[in-house]
């Protein structure tokens, strides 16, 4: 498509002006020049654009030259350092070059400061198209004019400004409604997937989930004080468009304890569509605990105790199966990516919950304080919560925060007989009672 | 600067509401079945009877004033003004009247947008920051993406595969972009090096051996001045040294390489959520358009999509066909790298006779 010539070359992505209204000269940048060409966007071409009239756009000359060097290279050249706004501890990820000349100047000057803003997006990412203009134009005045939609856990990163401009924009803009995110050992900025706003699988509101936690904790988030960084993410259902089990230390996400609803005719209409043999290997045998069964007259048997709410049929026959009504959350603890021991899966802490009544909320919140404040003092310095559970094993954590144990937290028991398990009549009498209770 | 310093308002996270297109507010948590007409559209269909269509569009996902303008006049013009991003950086623009939509699939195309991304296509690929702006990178986040997405700009506007493919990229080993059913992350390969007159000057020395995950740093004295040394034959090369302590430095034009990882996936649909695993390592990092890393993911992707069933993912296709297919099917070399000696690793091993012949 876009390597045709553009039907209206001025509002097309691989649009440049035809007149260069910064002082500065552009860099050669030979490199970066061959991504401008083929059917993607191109974010070189969105370079050029501020360095030839961005209000900044010089900055951008030299931006685009310090990258080229990078491709040169195949080296980075931007260190971190400390800036921040009056009054807050975080969110502010500053840059400054590293490359000087002979007389140790540096060779592109104009983009020597280069610091990030890190703003918390709306629960969503739902924008209007205003509101995204006017981020756009007050970035445009303090900054390159350059944001990326969005970082990888969750912020709007507003790229590349001055020392002394990251106050002015933050001033303005938290003028009108926006925050900053984390950086560092801090509470981060959360995610939530699109959910009850338009999709029928949410089984949670996920913007009210989102916001409650987040701003619970913004203290936490601003000044930056925990061991190292807690992430929430939430997703409506088991899907986890946010990737909350492994992306976030606390992972919400909708789920349902009643039946599945079928609609027995929408079944037939499918089956009818599709062809049985479709029906049956693409779905029933699909499913994981084989709980799905194809009855001769083309409806559905659904085993709802032994589904383990995968969505997968769900996924595929969007008309006929929906999720049940007696929703609620299950809560994961401990995602994280690599460093230091591995990539780790969050656990199942909390099975279900339900939040319907504002007290469930606020119990959330509660177990949400407890995790924190457990965590906050029990971890060594630079340790995700995931890591602290490895360390003293999940049954401490779990006494830690005050949750009984429960085998939905197990995908197996223990298979090792060395533990010492004199209190055994106790333990046992702690579930019977609970069993009872 | 403003003479007296302003105190911040802590809002937090702002209310999604009030950017909302009026009918996700209208149909909230009431939304009863969607379809996908076409690649890149959605159909929601609300308990109401209420319908919204949304078209979803793939970004470079930095944006200029220029680009959002474009895309913003785009949206007011042809839609009702409202848009959200997904986690791929996709945006997606929702209208009620179902003549609207193709109207505003052209203007998006006609600027130089593509529109897809749904369903069982090949989405955005998530990326991270790469040269442009992080402290540690390897490699460039922006640049491998764009040069993949044109090589793979097909399969975003259709829906041909299997089930979705979401591929993710990382420039350093701490791997902020997540799992993907295609990962493509940096992979030193030689110890850092490191530079002593520096060390002395900036680095808190027991933070920086507390952070190797093997215990290959000491605190030694060099040149007279405190600094540190590494155990080269315990060194993995990880590079988890490199954000404390600059002057360790981990990034190598030549060494510093790019591995590619397979079978990630965040859902749990049908199987349990699973961690990508190694296929491919040694590729060179070759700006500005890295063809290895686009040869060896075209490959991975022709082979799962002639073999995969419907609904497969790439990790529960392999699953299903077994490691030793894998590797038979795409060519691609196996090696002792394969083999992970990381703790827990036995879980990873046949303790069967389950083998396919
Ligand atoms: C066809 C019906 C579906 C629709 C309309 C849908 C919608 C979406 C949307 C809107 C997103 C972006 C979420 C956001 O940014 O807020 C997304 C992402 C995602 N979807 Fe779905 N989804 C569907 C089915 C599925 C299925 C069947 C699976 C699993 C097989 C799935 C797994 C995911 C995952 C894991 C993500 C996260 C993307 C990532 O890894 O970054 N979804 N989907
Ligand atoms: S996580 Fe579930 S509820 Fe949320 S957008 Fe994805 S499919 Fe919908
Ligand atoms: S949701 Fe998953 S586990 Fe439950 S019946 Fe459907 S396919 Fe089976
Ligand atoms: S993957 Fe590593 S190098 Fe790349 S942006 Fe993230 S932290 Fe920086
Ligand atoms: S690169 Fe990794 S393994 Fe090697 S010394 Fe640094 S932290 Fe340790």
């Amino acid at each position: 498509m876009a390597e045709q010539t553009p039907k209206n070359p001025e509002k097309h992505s691989t649009y440049l002006p035809r007149e260069k209204k910064s002082s500065k000269p552009l860099h050669d940048t030979p490199m970066l020049d061959q991504l401008e060409s083929g059917p993607w966007p191109s974010f070189v071409t969105g370079l050029k654009r501020l360095a030839y009239e961005g209000k900044h756009a010089n900055m951008m000359v030299d931006l685009l030259g310090q990258l080229e060097h990078s491709y040169k290279t195949r080296l980075g050249y931007w260190k971190g350092g400390t800036v921040s706004v009056f009054g807050y501890g975080g969110g502010i990820i500053p840059r400054f070059t590293e490359l000087m000349d002979d007389d140790g100047k540096p060779m592109f000057p104009e983009s020597k400061e280069f610091h990030t803003v890190r703003v918390q997006p709306p629960a969503g990412n739902h924008y209007s198209t205003d509101m995204l203009r006017q981020l756009s134009n007050s970035w445009n005045k303090y900054g390159s004019g350059l944001i990326a939609f969005h970082g990888q856990t969750g912020n709007i990163m507003f790229i590349g400004t001055t020392t002394d401009n990251t106050q002015s924009f933050f001033d303005e803009i938290n003028s009108y409604g926006w925050d900053l995110g984390g950086a560092g050992p801090c509470v981060r900025t959360g995610m939530s997937c699109v959910g009850a706003a338009r999709c029928e699988q949410s089984c949670a509101n996920e913007q009210k989930i989102h916001r409650l936690l987040v701003n619970n904790f913004l203290d936490d988030m601003h000044r930056p004080a925990l061991p190292y960084k807690f992430k929430f993410k939430v997703s409506g259902c088991p899907n986890d468009c946010m990737n909350s089990i492994q992306r976030s230390d606390l992972a919400v996400i909708g789920t349902w304890r009643d039946d599945m609803k079928v609609d027995q005719e929408e079944v037939k209409k499918f089956v009818a569509d599709k062809g049985r043999k479709y029906v049956i290997d693409s779905v029933i045998n699909m499913c994981p605990t084989s709980a799905l069964s194809l009855n001769d007259d083309d409806t559905l048997d659904v085993d709802n105790r032994n589904c383990v709410r995968c969505m997968h049929c769900i996924n595929v026959m969007t008309r006929a199966l929906s999720t049940g009504d007696d929703k609620g959350v299950t809560l994961l603890l401990g995602g994280k990516r690599t460093l230091k021991i591995g990539d780790t899966m969050g656990t199942v802490i909390v099975p279900f919950m339900k939040l319907d009544t504002e007290e469930d909320y606020e119990k959330l919140v509660e177990l949400a304080e407890e995790i924190i404040d457990f965590w906050a003092e029990n971890a060594l310095e630079h340790e995700r919560v995931g890591e602290t559970i490895d360390r003293i094993g999940l049954v401490n954590f779990l006494e830690g925060i005050g949750l009984d144990v429960d085998p939905n937290m197990i995908s197996a028991a223990r298979q090792s007989s060395y533990v010492r398990m004199d209190t055994w009549d106790e333990e046992a009498g702690k579930w019977k009672a609970r069993q009872a209770g | 600067m403003s003479e007296q310093p302003r105190f911040p308002t802590e809002s937090g996270v702002p209310d999604g509401f009030q950017y909302m297109h009026p009918a996700y507010i209208k149909n909230f948590g009431n939304w009863a079945y969607h379809d996908r007409p076409r690649p890149g559209v959605l159909h929601h269909v609300a308990k109401s009877g209420d319908e919204v269509w949304t078209v979803r569009v793939g970004t470079q996902r930095q944006l200029g004033p220029y680009e959002i303008n474009l895309l913003c006049d785009i949206i007011d013009q042809y839609a009702d003004g409202y848009v959200r991003f997904t986690i791929r950086s996709n945006m997606e623009v929702s209208v009620t009247d179902e003549a609207k939509v193709q109207p505003l699939i052209d203007a998006f195309e006609d600027a130089g947008y593509p529109v897809g991304g749904t369903g069982n296509s090949l989405t955005m690929i998530s990326h991270t920051q790469g040269w442009l702006h992080c402290d540690i990178p390897g490699t460039d986040a922006s640049g491998v993406v764009k040069a993949l997405m044109d090589e793979l700009h097909n399969e975003f506007r259709s829906e041909d595969m299997p089930n979705r493919v979401h591929m993710t990229t990382s420039c350093c080993q701490i791997n902020c972009g997540g799992q993907g059913d295609i990962a493509i992350n940096v992979q030193h390969t030689k110890p850092p090096k490191i530079n002593h007159d520096l060390v002395a000057n900036v680095c808190e020395r027991p933070s920086v051996v507390a952070r190797c995950p093997v215990a290959a740093i000491r605190p030694a004295i060099v040149n007279g001045k405190p600094s540190l040394e590494v155990d080269e034959k315990k060194c993995i090369c990880c590079g988890a040294c490199f954000p404390p302590c600059p002057p360790m430095q981990i990034n190598d034009p030549e060494h510093s390489k790019l591995a590619i990882w397979v079978g990630g996936k965040h859902s749990n649909a049908r199987s349990k959520p699973m961690f990508h695993k190694l296929v491919a390592a040694g590729i060179p990092n070759n700006p500005p358009r890295w063809p290895e890393v686009t040869e060896i993911v075209k490959n991975i992707l022709s082979t799962y999509k002639a073999d995969a069933k419907n609904w497969e993912r790439i990790g529960d296709w392999i699953e299903r066909i077994g490691w030793p297919r894998f590797f038979e099917l795409t060519e691609l070399p196996f090696t002792k790298f394969h083999i992970d000696n990381w703790t827990g690793a036995r879980k990873s091993l046949n303790a069967s006779t389950h083998i396919r012949f």
